[in-house]
Order: structure tokens, then sequence, then C-alpha cells
């Protein structure tokens, strides 16, 4: 099982990640499931929500506490929430930022940064960085299929966000990948 | 009815007018009695009646005492003070 | 044809709705029911769904509407949660007293005060004493197939009472996961048109909520209690009548996980149970004899189910989601009352106001479960999980 942790403000999409990432594991033969961990909802204010991936039905349901991959869509988070606590060793993290990833102090985990929101502001003209943070974590943990994404936030998504949407996603995975690369 | 086993469920009534057979009239003690003289026939008393048992006469109004429970309403409805609050028993 | 598709729990119960082909829908929103009752009153504005949506303007008037809709003879459903429930109170007794078969999803959450509104059980456990059916679910497509069970049951002529399916609020209801969405014709075989037996109509005039006199009140309740009794059967023949139509089945009143050998067995009600099965593997991978018993059915309570199922168990540990403050919590009452004095049984009280219960809570009761059987004493009869006491 894979179980992913996702960090955001509230308002930046962090549950339909999570929940987007859950469907495209599915359309690749898995089982999956995500929720949130809702705290008084505002607007700005930090919010979770966890995916987990698996080769089996997932009947688990308690809150993601040793996460394989973290998700950081906000990196200003880092001083306010322990976003890796509880990663495991060899983990990942993924984090939205235009810093370079040596310039976050993280230990026994490989760490990767993509400028998705210079990306959203480009493609989706707004700071929309849910959908692009998912084609770089598809690129860096083949965790999921490319296909999988896009056929997952197009079902999502609805009317003219669609196109943009998987523009970002495509431009975000290639992004990645040749950074790994 | 003597079993349980003859009771509908949820205590649904299935035959309408069962009221019909319960003669709240043998409730009362005081008896409206109208004075066809005073009465106009205006209506009041019929309208206001919570039971629903005084309709028009040929003259006057009539009364239907099975039901009457005698509230007295009627007589304090009365524009004319046709209508009095009689101890019942006595004619 | 049936589909499989990734979905909210809350979105599995309104499908389910929707299978059933509900005529009537009033309710009024509330976290975390709020998204069943959405996605059903889109459906009627798209006309995927032909049915009446009335909009209350209170919990008490939604499920008043219900039963005037229900003695008219027709389908009909509500959803609510926490303290909608509460409101709705005196208005339960009614529905059940009337025999009338209403199924009401309930999105488990929390009591105020303290405001909060994340899952715990002491909402639907509240109103244990309404006459209604109540059923507990473990995952989203339990959602949905108990949801289509439950106006199969609530229907039944030998029952007539309304039934609740009682999901954990946010845990199941906004987790999204695969859930098999039965193809309609499937549905229309499992759940035919429902026809009452006698209903509200003027060609036929008849009166419901008549009154009874104290020479027969008690006559209409012991109906009641009887038509509950019956239940257990309709719920059991109902699964299986599932079963066969679409290849699921949930044991009924009761579910067994691995109970047959087990030293501790787990009683317990809700999506806790997932949680519980994924520790019982990997203790069993040790030769750890442990097993869970799923209370399916809260109302009517299985009690010889419950006292065979656990017939060879040394300790019984109750996960308890809601209490009754001043005595025993509702499910370890039960579960006592059933088994006796002579198996151990130790409540463990977890999970209120949507506190995570954490595979080391599990773990961790096991532990003192196994700790009564080596002592051959229980150190404390309740023990509250991750309690800050100091």
């Amino acid at each position: 099982m894979k179980e992913i942790r996702f960090h955001g403000r509230g308002g930046q999409g962090v549950v339909t990640a999570a929940e987007i990432l859950a469907a495209a594991a599915f359309k690749n033969g898995k089982y999956a499931q995500a929720f949130p961990y809702f705290g008084p909802e505002r607007r700005g204010a930090p919010t979770t929500a966890f995916t987990r991936i698996d080769d089996k039905p997932i009947r688990t349901r308690s809150q993601v506490k040793k996460p394989d991959y973290v998700v950081v869509q906000d990196s200003s988070l880092f001083d306010v929430v322990d976003v890796l606590d509880g990663l495991k060793n060899d983990g990942l993290v993924l984090i939205n930022s235009n810093k370079s990833p040596k310039d976050f102090k993280v230990k026994n985990a490989k760490v990767y940064a993509i400028d998705a929101t210079s990306l959203a502001e480009k493609i989706l003209h707004a700071p929309f960085v849910n959908t692009i943070i998912l084609g770089a974590l598809a690129a860096v943990t083949n965790e999921v299929t490319l296909e999988s994404i896009k056929a997952a936030v197009k079902e999502r998504l609805a009317g003219k966000a669609v196109e943009g949407n998987i523009r970002a996603v495509e431009e975000a995975y290639k992004l990645m990948k040749g950074s790994i690369e | 009815m003597n079993s349980m086993r003859e009771l509908t469920i949820g205590a649904v009534i299935k035959k309408p007018g069962s009221s019909r057979r319960n003669k709240t009239g043998t409730w009362r003690n005081l008896k409206p009695v109208i004075d066809i003289d005073k009465c106009l026939q205006c209506d009041n008393c019929q309208l206001f009646c919570p039971e629903g048992i005084i309709k028009k006469a040929k003259k006057g109004m009539e009364i239907d005492y099975d039901y009457c429970k005698g509230c007295g309403i009627c007589a304090n409805e009365c524009p004319t003070r046709a209508i009095q609050m009689v101890k019942e028993g006595i004619d | 044809m049936s589909k499989k598709v990734v979905i909210h729990g809350s979105r599995a119960v309104a499908e389910a709705a929707k299978l059933a082909k509900v005529n009537v829908i009033s309710a009024y929103p509330i976290t975390p029911q709020t998204h069943i009752v959405a996605d059903l009153a889109e459906m009627i504005a798209n006309g995927e769904l032909k049915a009446e949506y009335i909009r209350a303007e209170s919990e008490h008037s939604a499920i008043s509407a219900c039963i005037g809709a229900s003695a008219v003879g027709v389908r009909t459903f509500t959803s609510t949660s926490s303290q909608g429930i509460a409101l709705m109170h005196e208005v339960l007794f009614i529905a059940s007293g009337l025999r009338l078969p209403i199924v009401m999803s309930v999105a488990n959450r929390a009591i105020s005060a303290p405001l909060n509104i994340w899952c715990d059980h002491q909402d639907s456990i509240s109103q244990r004493d309404t006459g209604w059916i109540q059923l507990y679910i473990e995952d989203n497509q339990e959602a949905l197939d108990t949801t289509l069970q439950a106006f199969k049951i609530s229907e039944n002529s030998e029952v007539l009472l309304p039934t609740m399916v009682c999901m954990d609020g946010f845990i199941l209801t906004h987790t999204v996961e695969p859930v098999e969405i039965p193809d309609q014709s499937l549905a229309d075989q499992f759940l035919p048109k429902y026809k009452a037996q006698i209903s509200l109509d003027p060609k036929i005039p008849s009166t419901f909520g008549a009154y009874a006199d104290p020479e027969w009140y008690m006559e209409f309740r012991y109906m009641q209690n009887e038509a509950m009794e019956r239940a257990k059967k309709a719920i059991l023949d109902v699964d299986n009548q599932f079963k066969k139509i679409f290849n699921r089945s949930y044991g009924g009143l009761i579910s067994e996980y691995k109970c047959n050998d087990a030293e501790v067995i787990f009683i317990a009600m809700g999506s806790v149970v997932g949680t519980i099965k994924e520790v019982i593997d990997r203790f069993r991978a040790n030769g750890i004899k442990v097993g869970v018993l799923k209370v399916r059915s809260f109302r009517p309570f299985p009690k010889e189910e419950i006292k065979k199922a656990v017939s060879n168990a040394k300790v019984l540990a109750v996960v308890e989601r809601s209490l009754s403050i001043g005595s025993d919590s509702p499910l370890y009452a039960e579960v006592k009352n059933t088994v006796g004095p002579e198996l151990k049984t130790i409540c463990f009280v977890a999970g209120l106001g949507g506190r995570d219960i954490t595979e080391l809570d599990i773990e961790e009761i096991i532990k003192r479960a196994y700790n009564a059987i080596k002592t051959g004493k229980i150190e404390r009869e309740v023990e509250w999980i991750g309690l800050r006491l100091k």
C-alpha cells in the first residue's frame, strides 16, 4: 500500500487533488481511497487530505500517519505545520516552490520541487496548482500513469477548465520527467 | 373487540365516520336553548360552534343535541342574546 | 449495466435512493449529510429521478412531511445528522408507531455541546428507543447496498417499520473509494414498486394517527415490538435475496470476521471495523487469535446471533462510539446483557467527536484484552482510548 498526504491551504484544492489521484489509481486497476481531514474550513487555513493506493481492497479508515509521499502545495506551510511528520525513510516530498529542492532541510527522503504557481499563472491564468501537482507526482513516483491522471481530471472538472488543466498536467509531467533525467 | 389480533397495524381506522358512534352530547351539563323569536338567523352560532352541529332551520337555528358538549360559545357569540345556557334536566 | 466508480459515501447513498426510485424526499441540510440530499435534488432537477423534493424549514418538518408522504403509500426517503436527528426525535416515534416504511440515512456526527461536526454514534444511538430499525455500515459499497436493502426490510409486510441506515460522517460520507453502482434493472428486480397495504386515499377514507386509550395502547406497543422481532428474519432474508441478485452480502444482523477460533473478539459498529480487520490480519500472521464481530443491526439487537458467535471467546473488546452518561455505554450494555457476567467484556470508548481511531489504538486494545486473559481479571471495565488524563 502507498499512502500519500497532501498539505495545502483552504481553497487550493488539496481535497480535490487527493480524490483525483484516487480516481486515477482506480483507472490503473488499483484500489484507492481518499479523504480529507476537515478542520474549521476557511480559505487560507492549513488543510490536509489523504490518498491510499493498494493492490487489494483498502479497509483501514484512520488518517495517514506514516506517508510514503508528502505533497506540499504551499511551501509557506513549512513554517506552520510539520509537513514531514511521520514521513517514511526513503519517502518522497513534492513541494510547490520556485526554490531548489536543496533549499529544504529534509532528511532521509527524496525532495522534488516544481514551480506550480508560475506554471498555473502561465497556462491557467489563475493560481490553481492542484492538477499541476498531480502531473508532477505521477512523474516522480510512477504510482499512476499520466493518462489516468488526465482521464480523472477530465471526469472531475467541468467545461472550460478541462482543456487548460489537461495541458497543465502534461506540462508538469514533462517538466518533472525532464528534471529527473 | 376482544383480542389484539383484531387491531389494525399502526392503529389505522379503516372505516370513516366511527366518531359518530361517540355521542358527546352526554358530556354536557349546560344546554344551549334558542329563543326563536329573538334569533336573526345571523349564522354567528353556526360559524363559531366548535363541533359544527348548529344549522339553519326554517325558523331560527337547530342544534344537534346528540353531539353538543354545552361549551356555551354560541350563547356568547349571539348578538341578540337569543341563546341561553340552561342546566341539563330542566326544560 | 452495473458500473464501478470512485465516489463519496454520500453519493453512494444518493445513488441507492435513485435506484430505489423513491417518490418523495423531504430533508433539511446539515453537515456532513448535505451532499446526500444535494445530490438527490440535482438528480431530480436533471430529470434523472422522478420524485417530489420537499424543502422543509427544519428536520422536524422534514420528517413530518415524510410521514404524510409515506401514509399516502409512496416510497419515502430522508437523511439527517446530529442535532438534526435530535430535532426529529418526537416525530420519529410517530413514524414507527404509524408503521410507515420510511428510510432515513444518518450521517453519524457527534452531538453538541461542545460544538463538533465530526463522527461518533451519539446522534443515532440517542434515537435507540424510537422504534426504528437501525443498521450500521462499514464502507461506501455497504452504504449503497444497505440503503437498497433498507427499503425492502421496512416494506416487508411482516415488518412495516422505518429504518435508519447509519454511516460514519466524514469518515465515509466524505471519502471516495470504488463503489459498484448496480444496473437499474437489477435494482428493480430486487426492489419492485412499493405497494402499501393501507394508505391515505380520498376514495377509501381512513384515519392515520388516531388515539389508543389505556385499554388498547399497550397492545399497539406490543405489536410494534413483535414487528421488530420479525425484522430480524427479514434483515437476514433480504440480505440473502440481495446476494442472489448482486452477488454481495453482509451477513444480515451481524458479520463475523475470523471469530471462529478467536480468543479475543472485537465488537464494533461502523467504519472502524475495517481498521480492526487490518490489524487483526497482522496479529493473525503472528498466530494471535483475534477476530471482530460487526454489529450491523443495533435495532433489532441480535442477541442470539452474538451469543453464538462469541461462545468460544475469552475476552470481548467492545469499541464504543457513544455514551450513556451515568451508566454503561449503549453497545457495551447490550453486549454485557447478551453474554452475561461469565464472559469477560471490556468497554473501549474511542473516536468520540471524530477522534481518529488509529491502528495503534486497536493494537493497544488487543494488548489490554490479552492482559485480562493472562491475569484472569479485568483491570478497568471501561477504558477511554487516547484520553489525555494527566
